[in-house]
Parts: structure tokens; C-alpha cells; sequence
């Protein structure tokens, strides 16, 4: 029965996840306490405490919700990079996809008016097509796509800044407050904001990207559509040998993910949780952070849902560490830690695997060895 | 327009180096997509090695010691790279990308950290260098030489001759090309590839430390390098993975870096009445266009990205 449990794939993804995070964890607090070995305890309860630094309920349940609100950006994020690397594709320029879905859904929002089912509609389609550059580039130009997503990302930022100018505040350099400007714009709650003691920002985004991720299950995995894209991630030759349309494949898959990417964006910025500031000098980490949840959850959509909670509540712990001592950014050190540990995934699970060889084949020798012992008392008798 | 010009050899100073550095990985059968967080490692050494050296050394001694440190502190970041990728056979892109986020966050924690220690109130994570920078530049009139320049120079030629005329260089390319061939000769891949990772981590290094003395006098380790280690890649594609073919590349990517810094500077190009941010897109954009017409008949070697297994011949 244990054996059984040890064997199982899905066993071994939850174990080695576990022992990443774990890891992280540990390799955070000894930096902490090189740092300033007085309050590094303190400081890494805090970080994994999050919300829970509150006594009252109510403030908790309020700090939950906020985490939660930019939990379904990061799972769409990391939905992306999953989708993309099912097929054999390191969509790195999720990023980008995202800038482009802040920049479509606010100019939407804030320019011209619109509600929030085009401006997420808009800012779908937007990713989408950014997300066919990279494909295009590296169907039909053999571009890598980890490098044209970097500059992308960065073309993505610079533009977003430059088109979203028009719609800031003349003071400062944040855009307008979509409360205020375009109320049409902003998400419904459907009654979720009760639940988080009257945090309206928490809205249907959550549910939304948890519904968006079966989907994504259940296209990579019963579907024939997704089943030539996996395909075609495993071996593109074997593929269009098959008669699968292996350029056509990578562009879509691209498409599908930018498009993902982008609607997360949506997700956070049409709450009003966040204003967009035209200085920015570099892209919203979201799309990065994407990378460990996605490689956490075991590259699994559900397994996912759980990573990117995990991993946007570290972050949002990191605002609650002693400032005095200690800086926020201890969490994206953690997560940064996180990714390198699940580069091992494959070795960890390959060295259970050996282990509970090693271990069955010792026990069957012995066995062996007292079967054989008892038929030679067998015949002494 | 000699401002241009020194823009130019100095952004393409740091595109040489960090070039380079993926270009000794790369030949030995590592992609190094780590670059990035490699530079910025390597210029938190050398910011360090500036902001605590001794007075009494002198312009000389402070170059030497400062980039020794920056040096130093790639290789030692790099080697995170090597265990992952040579010895467990991870996944290159995931750990590439891995140390790019950590090599921003450790930057800025370490940098914070030592501010706050020195001063309660600083949370800044900015190292400045107003003083020891002077030691690195050089004034010819109104031109003002690097040093860095000269580094780059010197690096192109180094690696040229390394990986062309020596014995070392002809076996690192052999692990690149096909790791099973080179080892029924008897050369040990993993420690090729050991060397090849090592070497870029110096390269990178090196090239970070140029980054930040390239144009200003304080750094903000939060905002890392702007993606300098990726538009390195594309100078190396761009290359052929050759090192004189690189330093060209290098040429033409400078130039358009360094025009979104002094674009204004030309009439011309001021009355024109193109945004700042279209400036600033040009070196991503032009790097683009440029691997689009280059990848496809690429000279990239073929056994990259592929971790070597004994066993698999």
C-alpha cells in the first residue's frame, strides 16, 4: 500500500513541490540570518503568516481577500506558461502578454469608454495576437522563443507607457482611477465581496480563472485538439509526419497562451485594485512569478491554482516583515529559490524511483533467500 | 556626435563581453540563459569592491581590484548554473530563468541590507560611486575612453585565440558539437562544460560591472540590467557564435542603444517628434528583425541545450 502511494506520479509531483517550497523556505531564513540573526524567526513567520498577522477577523478576512484578487491574475499567468510548455514551448514573454492586456483593457476602460466584458474581450484578443509574433518568429524563422519574448516584454512596456500617457493624472504618474472615470468598467462582485468582510475588489475573477483552469485540463488532456498540440510539443518531426499542421500548432499554442495571459491582466486591473504608472522601467513581475507557480503546481492546472496562492501569499507576507531590519523583497528571493529547486523536480523524482527499486529488489532477494533456506531445512527433514 | 560615438563603444563593450560569455557556454553545450542575473551578480561585486576599497590604492589598483571582484563574484554565481545543469541535468531554461529572478532579488536584498545596517532610515537599494568611477575613465578632449573599452577589446582577442589555436578551445567546441565523440577520445564533457559555464560567468560578470560604470554614477540594484543579458544572446546569434563576428554585431547594437540616450541631442532627429519610448523599443526592436532574418540558417552548436549522458550514445 505505502509503496503504491510512493509510486504514484501525482504522489511524487505533491512531494517534490512540498520539498521545493520547504527548501526555499529554509534557504530564506538562513539569508535572513546573516542578515540579522535577532529577528529572522520572526521575520519568516510573518512572510508565511501573510493576513493572519491580524487578530480581528474581519481585517483578515479583508487582507485575504486581497491576496486573493491577485491570485487570479497570477493563475492565469501561470496557466499561460503551463499551456505553452505543454507544448514544448518556455513562454517567457507572458509578461509582455500581460503589459499588453494592462495597456488594452485600461485604453479600453479609460479611453473610450467601454464596459468590462469588451475591455476583456479587447485585451484578450491584444494578447493573443502579441503572443503570434513569438509564434510566427518561431514557426517560420526559427527565432528562440525565450529570446524574442524578452524583447517583446520590453517593447510591450514601453509602448504601454507611451499609449496609456494620455489617460494619467497630470500630477502624478499613475493612470485615472477606473472608480471615478469608468465605473462601467470595473468587474462585478456577484456578492463575493461579502465574503471578504466587504472587500470589493474581490470579484469574479477568482471564480473565473478557477473555471478557466479546468478548461485548460480538460483541453490539454481530452481533447484531440490538445492531444496533437502535446504532440507536437514531444516531437515536431513525428508530428507533421502524422499529418499535424506543426507550424500552425505552434502558433496557436502561442496565441491560446498570450491570450491567457492577457485576460489575467484584465482580471487585476479592471478591479481598480491597481493604477498603471506610465514610468515604469520594467515589466509587472506577474508574469515571472507565473514561471515558479506554474513549475510548483507540477505543471499540473490544478496543481497550479494551489502554486499561485502559495506563492502571491508569500509575496504579500513580504510587506508585513520588519521594515527596520529586513526588505520585502525576501519573498521574491524565496520564489526565486523556489524556481531554481524545481529545476531538480525531474532528479528528485527519478531518485525515488531508484530508491524504491533498490529497496523492492533488496526485499525480494530476501525473500528469495528464505524461500531457498526453508526448502533446503524442507529436505533435511 | 562624439558623445554617440562613446555611448556606442561603451554599450558595445558590455554586449562583447556579456556575448562572449554565452559564446564559451554555448561551444562547450550549455545554453546559458542566466546571463542577465550573472551581470548583475557581477556588478554587485565590483559596486561592493568600489564602495569598500581603501583610499590609498591608487586609479590602477581600483580597476584591477574592482573588476578581479566582479570577476569573481560571476564565476562563483555561475557554478549554480554548472551543478544544475551538468551534474543533475536540469532543465537550461528553468534555470536560466531562475537565476535571472535571483540574481535581482539577492542583488537587492544583499544591497538593502547593508544600507539599512549603515543607516537606519536608507531603504534605498542604490550603491553610488561617484569618486572611484573617475579612476576607470580616461579624457581624450572631449571624448571620454573606458578602460572598459580596452577590456573588450583585449576579451575579443582572448577568446578568440582560446577557442581557434588552443588545444583547451578545439576540445570545449568538440563537447558542443557532439559530447558522445569528444568523450570516446577521452576528453572528460562534463568538465569541458564545467569550464565553458565557469568562463561565461566571468565573461558576464565582467560585462555587468562595464554596464553600470557605462553612463552614470549610482546604481539601483532593484532594476537589474534591462534585459542586457538577452539582447547579449542575440548579438551572439547574430554572430554565429564567432568572436570576431560578435564584436560587429556588438558595433550595431550599441549604436541603436546608445541613440535612445542621446537622441536629443541631434536637430534632426529632435524634429522629427518621435516619442522618447520609440527610441528606447529601437535596440529590441532592431534585435528582432535582425534574429528573424538570422536564426534561420543558424551555426549554433548541436549538441547546445542537450545535458550529456553517459549512458545514450
Amino acid at each position: 500500500m505505502m509503496k503504491k502511494i510512493l509510486k504514484n506520479e501525482a504522489f511524487q509531483s505533491l512531494f517534490a513541490s512540498l520539498l521545493c517550497i520547504i527548501l526555499g523556505v529554509a534557504v530564506g531564513y538562513v539569508v535572513l540570518l546573516f542578515i540579522n540573526p535577532t529577528g529572522a524567526g520572526e521575520a519568516i513567520m510573518e512572510v508565511l503568516k501573510n493576513f493572519m498577522h491580524y487578530s480581528k477577523t474581519n481585517l483578515q478576512l479583508k487582507n485575504l481577500g486581497g491576496t486573493l484578487v491577485k491570485t487570479a491574475p497570477l493563475i492565469m499567468c501561470s496557466l499561460s506558461i503551463l499551456f505553452a510548455y505543454k507544448v514544448g514551448l518556455f513562454n517567457i514573454g507572458a509578461a509582455g502578454q500581460y503589459c499588453v492586456g494592462i495597456c488594452a483593457s485600461l485604453y479600453c476602460a479609460l479611453s473610450l469608454g467601454m464596459g468590462w466584458v469588451p475591455c476583456m474581450i479587447i485585451a484578450t484578443v491584444c494578447g493573443a495576437l502579441y503572443g503570434a509574433i513569438v509564434g510566427l518568429l518561431k514557426s517560420y524563422c526559427n527565432v528562440n522563443e525565450v529570446i524574442s519574448g524578452i524583447m517583446l516584454n520590453w517593447i510591450a512596456l514601453y509602448s504601454t507607457n507611451m499609449i496609456l500617457t494620455p489617460v494619467k493624472e497630470i500630477t502624478s504618474p499613475y493612470t485615472f482611477h477606473l472608480a471615478s472615470d469608468a465605473p462601467k468598467a470595473i468587474l462585478p462582485t456577484m456578492g463575493l465581496d461579502k465574503l471578504f468582510a466587504g472587500n470589493e475588489k474581490v470579484t469574479i475573477a477568482l471564480p473565473l480563472s478557477i473555471l478557466i483552469a479546468v478548461l485548460v485540463l480538460i483541453v490539454l488532456e481530452k481533447t484531440k485538439f490538445g492531444y496533437e498540440l502535446k504532440a507536437t510539443g514531444f516531437n515536431k518531426n513525428a508530428a507533421k509526419y502524422c499529418g499535424m499542421a506543426e507550424k500552425r500548432n505552434i502558433i496557436v499554442t502561442l496565441m491560446i497562451s498570450g491570450g491567457i495571459a492577457a485576460l489575467g491582466a484584465s482580471f487585476l486591473y479592471l478591479t481598480d485594485f491597481e493604477q498603471w504608472s506610465c514610468t515604469s522601467s520594467a515589466v509587472p513581475a506577474m508574469g515571472f512569478n507565473g514561471i515558479a507557480a506554474a513549475f510548483l503546481g507540477g505543471l499540473n492546472p490544478i496543481g497550479t491554482i494551489f502554486s499561485s496562492y502559495f506563492i502571491q501569499h508569500i509575496t504579500n507576507g513580504g510587506a508585513f516583515v520588519d521594515k527596520t531590519m529586513y526588505c520585502s523583497q525576501i519573498s521574491d528571493l524565496i520564489s526565486a529559490i523556489i524556481i531554481y529547486l524545481c529545476g531538480f523536480v525531474f532528479f528528485i523524482k527519478y531518485a525515488m524511483n531508484y530508491l524504491i527499486d533498490k529497496n523492492e529488489e533488496k526485499q525480494a532477494l530476501k525473500a528469495k533467500a528464505l524461500a531457498e533456506a526453508n526448502t533446503q531445512e524442507g529436505g533435511d527433514k | 556626435m562624439l558623445l554617440l560615438l562613446q555611448y556606442t563603444l561603451i554599450f558595445a563593450s558590455v554586449l562583447i563581453l556579456v556575448a562572449l560569455g554565452g559564446c564559451f557556454a554555448e561551444h562547450s553545450g550549455v545554453i546559458n540563459l542566466g546571463l542577465e542575473g550573472i551581470m548583475v551578480i557581477g556588478a554587485l561585486g565590483g559596486a561592493l569592491m568600489m564602495r569598500y576599497a581603501p583610499d590609498g590604492f591608487g586609479a590602477f589598483g581600483i580597476i584591477i581590484c574592482v573588476i578581479l571582484a566582479a570577476m569573481l563574484f560571476g564565476v562563483a554565481y555561475s557554478s549554480l548554473l554548472g551543478v544544475a545543469c551538468i551534474n543533475f541535468k536540469a532543465n537550461q531554461t528553468i534555470i536560466g530563468t531562475a537565476m535571472n529572478m535571483l540574481g535581482t532579488a539577492a542583488a537587492t536584498v544583499i544591497v538593502k541590507a547593508i544600507n539599512t545596517a549603515t543607516n537606519p532610515n536608507d531603504v534605498s537599494s542604490t550603491i553610488q560611486y561617484v569618486d572611484e568611477k573617475k579612476a576607470f575613465i580616461v579624457n581624450i578632449g572631449s571624448f571620454e575612453f573606458s578602460w572598459f573599452m580596452a577590456v573588450a577589446l583585449i576579451g575579443v582577442v582572448v577568446a578568440y585565440i582560446v577557442l581557434y589555436k588552443t588545444k583547451f578551445g578545439l576540445r570545449l567546441m568538440a563537447c558542443g558539437e557532439h559530447p558522445q565523440a569528444a568523450d570516446s577520445v577521452g576528453i572528460n564533457v562534463y568538465k569541458m562544460r564545467w569550464a565553458g559555464v565557469l568562463i561565461s560567468g566571468l565573461y558576464g560578470g565582467l560585462g555587468g560591472i562595464c554596464y553600470i560604470l557605462s553612463g552614470v554614477s549610482e546604481w539601483k540594484f532593484e532594476n537589474g540590467v534591462a534585459g542586457f543579458g538577452f539582447l547579449a544572446l542575440a548579438v551572439m546569434i547574430f554572430g554565429q557564435w564567432k568572436p570576431s563576428r560578435i564584436a560587429m554585431a556588438a558595433l550595431i547594437f550599441g549604436f541603436f542603444r546608445a541613440l535612445s540616450n542621446v537622441y536629443f541631442g541631434f536637430p534632426l532627429l529632435v524634429s522629427l517628434e518621435i516619442p522618447g519610448s520609440i527610441y528606447n523599443m529601437l535596440p529590441y526592436i532592431i534585435c528582432l528583425i535582425v534574429l528573424a532574418f538570422t536564426s534561420k540558417k543558424s551555426r549554433a552548436p548541436k549538441a547546445e541545450g542537450i545535458p550529456y549522458d553517459k549512458g545514450q550514445r
